[in-house]
């Protein structure tokens, strides 16, 4: 279901592109509460698209639009249109869960499960009958960890429980269970925040490696990993995109003077 | 109105002995509080302590060793009076003077009682003075000594932080050495049953009729004993109920739980909690009723009507009904347990694409297991305890059987009939309820130990 639609080609990018996921005119209400104006954003595939602002500016809001995270929340309705492939994610034809083994998430907290690391791995493979054999399992679960750069650290150990890993491990732990579904895009929400520099810039260079083959958004409130890590950026600000565009121009020349104020330090 | 008068006094001198010490710290700072090492209600505390803690030391002393003050005071003053009697006959006419002296009148009096009741009457008089002014000296001495003590650098905390923490310790000693007193006295009280009848014809005999020990008076009775004490009928009446009592509370339970937690809507789950609870504030004893006219005859008329030969008093009935009385034990502790794992695993399990009964039975039940296996737990030690539904609902007959038709009894049960009644304290029936109680306890230890086991694995693994 590869729908190649290259609506908007900004101009810097010379290579032609697929857009993976599109947002038009999304809003988000909390009850009686507007958390997102009419966001219009698209996800190119096979780039590192970073979410930034200020908090309570909506960024995580519309990254668990995305794979319809906010679905488990009650008071939460959402407007608009989300498309993966060309097709409505919000459509009553889709399948909450189908979408969300295509669309994977990592949180901000590590959460691995009380089971042990090789479970955790297999977990996703598991409920989605990805595989017949303990064999194909076992190359799942490798691939992944080799992938999630967890392998050599865990390989004499997969048996002991993933809880037991330092906060940097559990975090990959966690990317690796995210990739073992095999989804197309990865939403990852300030998957550093908990986490020390070195731990941080093994991930950013994981989330590098990652881009080959999946198509990743990433909220963080870090300006120097969005530059670090992202091909294009996206500034909210009090639930509105102020501005999107390439990572570079973003930080070196924005258009807008709230973008300007907020990567300078002035706001949020 | 003494009782009330004499707790005035004491809140009076408590109060007086806190202020003392609190105004005192004030006054010795010249108005400025901060420059104490402990603040001025550490200083009161530690004189209503100093003041306190060695009165309430002698007076409960004193309660302890009155009787025996006074009873040898009058046994000097009696010496002639009482030369002619035996020990047991002295134990009791002093206990019949001491009534007497305390008001409780009964018909006509000896010269002799006369004598004694004035002598104890006397020595009341004079030990209570001398009580009161000891009391007084204690209050008066230790509450000075501490007042002195205070000064701009004593560590007046640490005395009164000291004295809660050893506070604290008795009162964890009481509870441990309870414990350690009743399983005390059931070794003993056991021990004396199993010289009368044999340890393994007890634990292994297969034949229990207790109320038939005594029929034949005389030397061959006790070789009849050995035989009725047999206790394996009864265990396997209790493994029986309780099992079919967990066979029904662990599924209606655990599943109610994970309704209530992950389901239920939070209004409904408001409501619906409180209600399940009440299940356990209803008196056993209605649970009896329920099942002995309900539940029970149900059982019979629709066994009846397929063929089957159902007994009025059957274990089936009073294990459903015990069951259903423990389903809030296992669904109130379950449902706190699933909802305190965290969120974050069920977002992470619902990230991957996994379904609500996915997430539940491959995440959250695994890691409220622990939790769920101490509420099991719990649910069994209580049916296993329970008595009421099982004496009017499945009987008293000992049967040795797994037929849960049939009417079955329970260790609770027997150890109840055991000791109603006329008895001897002494005899074998007696204190077989001890031997009984004994193993018992017992086996909820063992059952204890190992939930804990469970538990201790789970939390080493999860945590």
């Amino acid at each position: 279901m590869s729908v190649a639609t290259d609506l908007k080609q900004p101009e810097a990018q010379p290579s032609p592109e697929s857009v993976k996921m599109a947002g038009r005119n999304v809003s988000v209400f909390y009850g009686e509460k507007q958390a997102l104006f009419d966001v219009d954003l698209d996800i190119v595939e096979n780039q590192v698209v970073s979410l930034i602002g200020p908090s309570g500016c909506g960024k995580s809001t519309f990254l668990r639009c995305l794979n319809r995270m906010n679905d488990t929340i009650d008071i939460c309705r959402v407007g608009g249109e989300i498309t993966l492939d060309g097709q409505d994610i919000y459509d009553k034809a889709i399948d909450v869960v189908e979408l969300r083994a295509r669309v994977g998430m990592v949180f901000q907290k590590p959460n691995p499960f009380p089971k042990s690391i090789y479970e955790n791995v297999a977990y996703g493979p598991r409920i989605h009958g990805m595989t017949s054999t303990k064999d194909e399992l076992d190359e799942i679960v490798t691939t992944s960890l080799r992938r999630a750069g967890l392998w050599e650290e865990v390989k004499d150990r997969l048996d002991q429980p993933g809880t037991g890993l330092s906060g940097g491990q559990q975090q990959r732990l966690c990317i690796a269970r995210a990739i073992a579904t095999k989804p197309e895009v990865l939403l990852m929400d300030e998957p550093c925040s908990a986490l020390d520099p070195i731990a941080t810039a093994i991930i950013e260079e994981l989330i590098d490696e990652l881009r080959e083959r999946f198509t990743i958004v990433i909220v963080t409130h870090s300006m120097q990993q969005a530059a670090r890590v992202s091909q294009k950026t996206a500034f909210f600000h009090l639930g509105k995109l102020i501005e999107e565009g390439p990572t570079e121009q973003i930080f070196t020349n924005p258009h807008h003077q709230k973008t300007q104020d907020y990567i300078t330090g002035r706001i949020g | 109105m003494q009782f009330w008068l004499t707790l005035l006094v004491v809140l009076l001198v408590a109060g007086g002995l806190f202020y003392t010490g609190r105004s005192r710290a004030f006054a010795i700072t010249g108005g400025d509080a901060t420059v104490l090492h402990s603040k001025p209600e550490f200083h009161g505390g530690m004189v209503l302590i100093a003041g306190l803690l060695p009165a309430i030391f002698v007076y409960v002393a004193w309660l302890v060793f009155y009787r025996y003050f006074a009873d040898s005071s009058v046994t000097a003053q009696l010496a002639t009076e009482l030369s002619g009697l035996t020990a047991l006959e002295q134990e009791s006419f002093l206990r019949g003077a001491f009534n007497l002296a305390n008001g409780q009148n009964v018909g006509n009096v000896s010269d002799a009682e006369l004598k004694a009741i004035e002598a104890y009457r006397a020595f009341n008089g004079a030990a209570n003075l001398i009580l009161q002014l000891v009391l007084a000296a204690l209050v008066l001495g230790g509450g000075f000594l501490a007042w002195r003590q205070i000064s701009i650098s004593f560590r007046a905390r640490q005395f009164v932080e000291g004295t809660v923490s050893v506070a604290l310790i008795a009162a964890s000693g009481v509870a441990i050495l309870t414990t350690l007193g009743i399983v005390l006295s059931l070794i003993f009280e056991s021990l004396n049953f199993f010289q009368k009848v044999p340890f393994f014809d007890f634990l292994f005999g297969t034949h229990w009729s207790p109320q038939s020990a005594f029929e034949g008076a005389g030397s061959e009775a006790s070789e009849r004993n050995s035989e009725v004490f047999g206790a394996i009928p009864i265990f396997a009446g209790t493994l029986l109920i309780t099992t079919i009592a967990i066979l029904v509370a662990a599924p209606i339970g655990l599943m109610s739980a994970i309704y209530l937690s992950d389901y239920a809507t939070p209004k409904f789950r408001a409501v619906a909690k409180p209600i399940l609870e009440i299940l356990a504030g209803i008196p056993t004893v209605v649970y009896g009723f329920f099942a002995a006219l309900t539940v029970a005859p149900f059982f019979r008329n629709a066994g009846e009507g397929i063929g089957l030969s159902v007994s009025s008093e059957s274990a089936l009935a009073a294990g459903l009904v015990m069951g259903i009385m423990i389903i809030p034990f296992v669904s109130s502790l379950s449902d706190d347990v699933i909802n305190s794992v965290p969120q974050s695993l069920r977002d992470g399990s619902s990230g991957l694409g996994a379904t609500k009964s996915e997430t539940i039975r491959r995440v959250i039940l695994p890691a409220a297991l622990p939790g769920i296996v101490s509420a099991l737990m719990l649910a069994i030690s209580r049916a296993i305890g329970e008595t009421m539904i099982v004496v009017m609902a499945a009987g008293l007959s000992a049967n040795l059987t797994i037929n849960p038709l049939e009417a079955v009894t329970t260790v609770t049960v027997q150890i109840v009939t055991l000791l109603v009644g006329d008895q001897e304290f002494d005899s074998a029936k007696t204190l077989a309820a001890f031997a009984l109680g004994l193993v018992l306890f017992c086996v909820t230890l063992m059952l204890n130990v190992i939930a804990l086991r469970v538990i201790q694995k789970y939390r080493e693994q999860y945590d």
